[in-house]
């Protein structure tokens, strides 16, 4: 019987399982994860179960229902550790070995940490539960809390921080927070947001150390400054997880490399959620998003699936989506579609910018990408332009 | 019966939100050709109005995370929806659209 091997347990993984059956597998179907929980949803980590609001089972990515229809073993708290090309054997941290005629990997990205910073209790980075249930656990006695990293992440905890009533701050390399991600007057009307609400911006500076023996008591900065700090939490990007691939024969570089059908350099071996660097329009994406987690690993089942039953994976479809991301941030909705460059201009299309509104990024009088604050309805409405746009280009 | 709106107030392809106090749930009424369908307007997933989503044929599509659900079953396509959003019989009578409350009354228990 043909085994297929999904490393991974995160969305992507779960996908990849669920689009293998949907596309008609009926073969040994083996899941390997890391983490001995059951498999779940990370958006609300930040949010709703900081403020607890929700508990593990609220996050479930499978019910009964899902898991009987994917009729796997689940190979929860272990890790790969080695894939062998010849075999397509896979070595277990547990020691186990396991064969399989087709790989998923999908082992995604972990969160950076502040290079030669000390293991300090009170110092966090959120990627998984059990981050998120120790973050908790500190936010629940009054303190001051450091935010490192004006990105998404960081925004959330930031602002899941302040409705817990800490006192916050957050510091940011750049000039502004998201500044290369979407631009000077974006990043200017989300960095308002914080300071709206209370939490204190330190920008245009780095990290230098951090303070404290038994626990952290600040936070060093560039400039001499010290920010005292009961609880740090440090929000400075992921590093996809692809140590395990050493000597696999499977091309890494910031991630698993792979073609437009997500085709790793081993045959029967794809890949798909945050761990894939895939080829697209003449370059390179890894993209770190919630859809794409969502729907790289359809195409990756799809073409794993043309090449173990002998039919053509380039009449597969390729992936190709749009980049989309949304994130909550003191009770207001932030959805942004597209890749605008940092010298795209940002022109609004509704509402105020200092309100809820709905802009667009034009970079040659072209739409390059969307932004809304606190609006779905014309979001949708200008996603669908851009989506034009970006099938043509 | 509880009456929701006049059959000509709905043109195909739009999507109408009721929210009232006499409505247990917020309801979203879409007129797909010539047939009326009554779901509930809240996305399964999280706090989202799906009247505010994007129509495609007997699809609709929530406007943060993108599940789209088939207007006759109520069934989403895609996470991070899993659950499928309740559709409501709706009759047109005297020109009126009208839903049935018992079928509301127990969407609004389930709801809870």
């Amino acid at each position: 019987m043909t085994t297929i091997a999904v490393v991974g347990t995160g969305l992507a993984g779960v996908r990849a399982a669920e689009a293998l059956r949907a596309d008609g597998y009926d073969g040994r179907l083996v899941l390997v994860g890391e983490e001995a929980a059951q498999p779940y949803d990370r958006p609300p980590l930040s949010k709703q179960v900081l403020l607890g609001k929700c508990e593990s089972q609220d996050i479930a990515l499978t019910d009964d229902d899902l898991r009987a229809v994917l009729d796997a073993e689940w190979l929860l708290g272990t890790r790969a550790t080695a894939l062998d090309p010849a075999s397509r054997a896979l070595t277990l941290a547990d020691g186990r070995s396991l064969y399989a005629d087709g790989v998923v990997i999908a082992t995604g990205a972990r969160a950076r940490t502040l290079p030669g910073m000390p293991r300090l209790p009170g110092v966090h980075t959120l990627r998984t539960l059990d981050d998120a249930h120790r973050l908790r656990e500190d936010l629940s006695r009054p303190g001051r809390v450091v935010v490192v990293g004006g990105g998404f992440i960081g925004a959330e905890v930031a602002s899941s921080a302040r409705a817990l009533g800490h006192e916050v701050t957050i510091v940011e390399y750049e000039q502004k927070p998201l500044l290369r991600q979407l631009g000077p007057d974006a990043a200017g009307i989300l960095g308002r947001l914080h300071t709206d609400h209370g939490v204190a911006l330190v920008t245009g500076v780095g990290v230098t150390g951090l303070v404290g023996e038994d626990g952290v008591r600040a936070v060093e900065l560039s400039d001499g400054r010290l920010l005292p700090a009961d609880v740090v939490v440090v929000g400075v990007g992921a590093v996809p997880n692809t140590e395990w691939l050493t000597g696999s024969g499977v091309a890494c570089d910031n991630g698993v490399l792979t073609d437009e059908r997500c085709r790793t350099t081993v045959l029967g071996v794809v890949a798909a959620g945050d761990v894939a660097a895939y080829r697209c329009r003449g370059g390179r994406l890894r993209i770190e998003h919630w859809t794409n987690a969502r729907d790289m690993p359809v195409i990756a089942a799809g073409s794993l699936l043309a090449t173990l039953r002998g039919q053509d994976p380039m009449a597969q479809p390729v992936h190709d989506p749009l980049p989309y991301v949304w994130s909550d941030q003191y009770g207001v909705q932030l959805q942004i579609a597209g890749r605008p460059g940092v010298d795209d201009v940002l022109e609004l299309v509704s509402g105020s910018f200092d309100d809820s509104f709905a802009a667009v990024y034009r970079r040659d009088g072209e739409i390059s990408g969307v932004l809304a604050v606190d609006s779905p309805r014309e979001f949708g409405r200008l996603r669908r332009d851009l989506r034009s746009a970006w099938s043509v280009r | 019966m509880i009456q929701l709106c006049p059959i000509a107030d709905l043109t195909p392809g739009a999507v109408i939100r009721i929210a009232r106090p006499d409505v247990p749930v917020p309801l979203a009424l879409v007129k797909v050709g010539e047939r009326v369908f009554c779901i509930d307007d809240t996305c399964s997933h999280e706090t989202a109005s799906l009247s505010d989503g994007w129509l495609d044929g007997h699809e609709i599509e929530c406007p943060l995370h993108e599940s789209r659900f088939d207007l006759r079953t109520g069934k989403p396509d895609c996470p991070p929806a899993r659950r499928p959003i309740r559709t409501h019989v709706v009759q047109v009578v005297d020109g009126m659209v009208c839903v049935d409350a018992t079928s509301l009354a127990l969407a609004a228990e389930t709801a809870r």
